[in-house]
């Protein structure tokens, strides 16, 4: 499925996932005194280490430890790194990941447009093109005159460039 | 950015370019075979090997290496990986430990005691740990490699990991040219190879696994 690099089944578990997510982070960041602004931050960067490191999973074994484990180990690192010690119990997770509790769509992300600002071109344009105008692959390198390969791989590198912003520095200037 | 654009982006570039399975057994069998190469290349497997296997002694110690080796190197597949418990693997390790053990008080009850001090000094202590930890260098950084790709719960116990079953392969690949055969010389020497090269891979890892 997913694993096989099916984009619309890999997206239908990260819209799927990412409602849990949601609450998770909510929860935590309100318990820890951080603004519910910074919890889609969390969000996403969750997102982020679940999309850049799921070859690790096993596709033997059940999902649900596996996307439990990466939340917690975010989780922790993410809200330690905006100055709160905080210690998440992994049974937490898990039952919060197996309820099925919905709220509504986050809002605009005024850091992840600075983060943006941040990347470099062609990084910069390629993801503008695909997140912003909802394009695809194809009509990207159209649009920019490259080959469907060079997007492909400089997507993933913005992928990870974002995720390196988020573990660094972009939260000092709030 | 909104997250369901994240999420559009992420999607986009859904085939998975890396499998933590693939890079761990790579890394194993490229750092098997590099220092297989240096001991070939520089000391050599000992003249006698043919006959010295058929001794008890030299036996064990090839067997009792191995056997750590493959152990060990198994836990590296799971200790990347999150969420996976690394308690069935790592118990496992314990036979090993209570074989080399036995060895042991059978080595105690066939000498004399005034020969234990001679068997576990052997002809070269200093030599086996030095070497054992050259050896194990290439191993230590082909694994923190393929780590570092994935996502350890504990970086520093993912480099100690990587540090024990670079240590046994090392060992498992010194064992066919040293010539102390005692299980005395193997436990002391050989163990204390496979402290340093642990230590330092939990130090490495500490510093280079966190994601």
């Amino acid at each position: 499925m997913a694993m096989e690099g099916d984009a619309q089944a890999y997206q239908h578990f990260l819209v799927a996932v990412t409602p849990h997510l949601r609450v998770l982070a909510r929860r935590r960041c309100a318990e820890f005194g951080a603004s519910a602004s910074e919890a889609e931050d969390v969000v996403q960067e969750v997102l982020l280490a679940v999309h850049l490191k799921r070859g690790t999973w096993d596709t033997a074994r059940p999902i649900g430890p596996w996307l439990a484990a990466i939340v917690r180990n975010r989780l922790i690192d993410s809200l330690r790194r905006r100055g709160r010690r905080t210690n998440v119990p992994i049974e937490d997770v898990a039952a919060t990941l197996a309820a099925d509790e919905q709220t509504d769509e986050g809002d605009e992300r005024l850091s992840a447009e600075t983060l943006l600002a941040r990347l470099k071109e062609p990084q910069r344009d390629i993801v503008r093109s695909i997140s912003l105008e909802g394009a695809g692959v194809r009509e990207t390198a159209q649009r920019l005159k490259m080959s469907e390969g060079a997007v492909r791989v400089t997507l993933h590198r913005a992928l990870k460039t974002l995720a390196a912003f988020y573990r660094s520095d972009n939260h000092e200037n709030r | 950015m909104k997250t369901d654009e994240l999420i559009r982006l992420m999607a986009e570039d859904a085939p998975v370019r890396v499998r933590f399975g693939r890079q761990a057994f790579m890394a194993l069998v490229a750092g098997t075979l590099a220092a297989l190469a240096l001991l070939l290349l520089s000391v050599g497997i000992r003249p006698n090997l043919g006959q010295a296997l058929e001794t008890a002694r030299v036996l064990f110690k090839v067997a009792e290496t191995l056997l750590f080796a493959i152990l060990a190197a198994r836990l590296v597949f799971l200790v990347g990986r999150p969420g996976a418990s690394l308690k069935a693997a790592a118990t496992m390790l314990l036979l090993p430990l209570v074989l080399l053990g036995a060895a042991i008080a059978a080595e105690l009850f066939a000498l004399p005691p005034d020969a234990w001090r001679r068997y576990l000094m052997g002809s070269h202590p200093v030599f086996c740990v030095v070497f054992v930890p050259l050896l194990a260098l290439l191993p230590l950084a082909a694994f923190l490699i393929a780590l570092k790709q994935a996502a350890p719960d504990d970086p520093g116990m993912a480099g100690a990991v990587a540090g024990l079953a670079a240590s046994g392969i090392a060992s498992a690949v010194y064992a066919w040219h040293c010539q102390d055969d005692s299980p005395l010389f193997l436990a002391t020497w050989y163990g204390v190879a496979t402290v340093v090269v642990t230590a330092t891979g939990y130090m490495a890892g500490r510093r280079l696994l966190r994601w």
